[in-house]
């Protein structure tokens, strides 16, 4: 009798854990919550802040939006630096610095990106990566409010990025206000064309948007060469 | 005197011809990129945004260069062994629609960026490479742009296409494989169908 009993739990175990991963994706447990925010994040963007990038991408001349970029970029390179160290890699970290000292003086605080032209390579991490690199997986996937696609992992390195970011130095408010918009709306504006390929290209925006950012993270822990899987079942 | 002329020309045809099949395929990104980009920048219709134009361009520049098969055998991945030759084939055509229709709105977006052909290293033998480019564009970080080619009855063509590391046709197989969980192949025909559909009438 108990053995029937145990017999038949555990099947039903078994039916109820079969169901749970076919209902959802591993790598998003989340994701009836997750597509909750997308879609508040989805029409906050096309109502608010795609008119607005778009606005400022026509009134504002390409040759100054990439002085805007330049300079945040800037800035990011110093982190970009710290995090090449972190994950082991001085060459490039002592590049990501002299790219720092060379635009913030010849490149007149970080507008003109001299370096580049000079040959010193512009790179991209941050402790999201180095926290990959050493190892950690990336966790559940977020979707976060405003701020879009992330992983566990990729946001709790992003706090002490936010925590010391310079522009929170500033003491008179409309400044430091204006410039955290500026930097919104221009990297916003970067990704205009890329929204028009998303919903021209996804058969479900949610779930290609999801599967791209793991992938691409993935991809930048290994510097752009992530090991391939074998899985091509074409003859 | 004219024979003599068309004996040449013939010649040549038929030396280009030859040169064709010998092409590696780096050269053979390199020179149909080249081309596209150059009507591109040239065409007075297709800078205004005229996709009738851009639509006749890709057909007949790039579209013989992809494998479209493979393709969509690799976004399905262990789905593509189950499915029947007609759902393969229909499956394959929706999903063509979908890629042709990216790509030439893509390139309809096509501004002042400069393409870089990374150097291919390759061994005569080899049949799968990749080909690597990086798209550079004032203002912006340069993007990694990836062309997957095999080499099948002596043509490489394209299967595969990463942007950034990422493939964009396997970034298809999570929302294939729900699709074919809750309908199966059918269910991802109709899907991509609708898709489709929905594209025409905008």
């Amino acid at each position: 009798m108990l053995r029937t009993c145990l017999c038949a739990a555990s099947l039903l175990l078994l039916t109820l854990s079969g169901c749970a991963t076919t209902a959802t994706n591993p790598a998003d447990p989340w994701e009836s919550v997750n597509r909750k925010v997308y879609a508040v994040n989805d029409s906050l963007d096309r109502y608010a802040l795609r008119p607005v990038a778009q606005g400022y991408k026509t009134v504002v001349p390409l040759p100054l939006r990439t002085n805007v970029s330049n300079f945040f970029g800037n800035i990011e390179d110093v982190w970009t630096g710290l995090n090449n160290l972190l994950q082991g890699k001085p060459r490039e970290g002592a590049s990501d610095f002299g790219r720092v000292a060379i635009n913030s003086t010849i490149g007149i605080l970080g507008l003109f990106d001299v370096a580049t032209d000079i040959g010193l390579e512009k790179h991209e991490e941050d402790l999201g990566q180095t926290l990959g690199v050493w190892g950690m997986g990336p966790g559940p996937y977020v979707m976060l409010p405003l701020l879009g696609p992330s992983t566990v992992r990729d946001a709790g390195g992003s706090v002490p990025r936010y925590l010391l970011d310079p522009s929170s130095e500033i003491s008179r408010i409309p400044l430091r206000n204006s410039v955290t918009a500026l930097k919104l709306v221009n990297a916003r504006a970067q990704l205009i064309g890329a929204d028009s390929a998303l919903d021209e290209a996804a058969l479900d925006r949610y779930g290609y948007l999801r599967d791209f950012y793991l992938k691409s993270r993935q991809s930048q822990i290994f510097d752009g060469h992530p090991p391939r899987e074998k899985d091509d079942y074409y003859e | 005197m004219k024979l003599f002329k068309t004996a040449f020309a013939l010649l040549f045809s038929l030396n280009a011809c030859f040169a064709l099949a010998q092409e590696a395929p780096d050269v053979l990104a390199k020179r149909v990129m080249t081309e596209v980009i150059e009507i591109v920048k040239s065409d007075k219709a297709i800078q205004a945004g005229d996709q009738k134009r851009i639509a006749e361009l890709v057909d007949a520049k790039v579209l013989p260069y992809f494998d479209f098969k493979h393709m969509t055998a690799l976004a399905m991945g262990r789905e593509w062994r189950s499915a029947t030759p007609e759902q393969r084939d229909a499956v394959t055509a929706e999903f063509k629609t979908l890629l042709v229709r990216s790509y030439s709105n893509a390139l309809s977006q096509y501004k002042n960026q400069v393409i870089d052909f990374k150097p291919l290293r390759m061994k005569p033998e080899d049949t799968d490479v990749i080909v690597r480019t990086e798209v550079r564009q004032a203002g912006a970080k340069p993007v990694a742009i990836d062309y997957q080619m095999d080499k099948r009855e002596g043509a490489w063509k394209v299967y595969d296409v990463m942007v950034a590391g990422v493939s964009l046709v396997t970034n298809y197989r999570e929302t294939f494989s729900q699709e074919i969980k809750s309908g199966g192949i059918d269910a991802l025909v109709k899907s991509l169908k609708e898709k489709n559909g929905e594209a025409v009438k905008k």
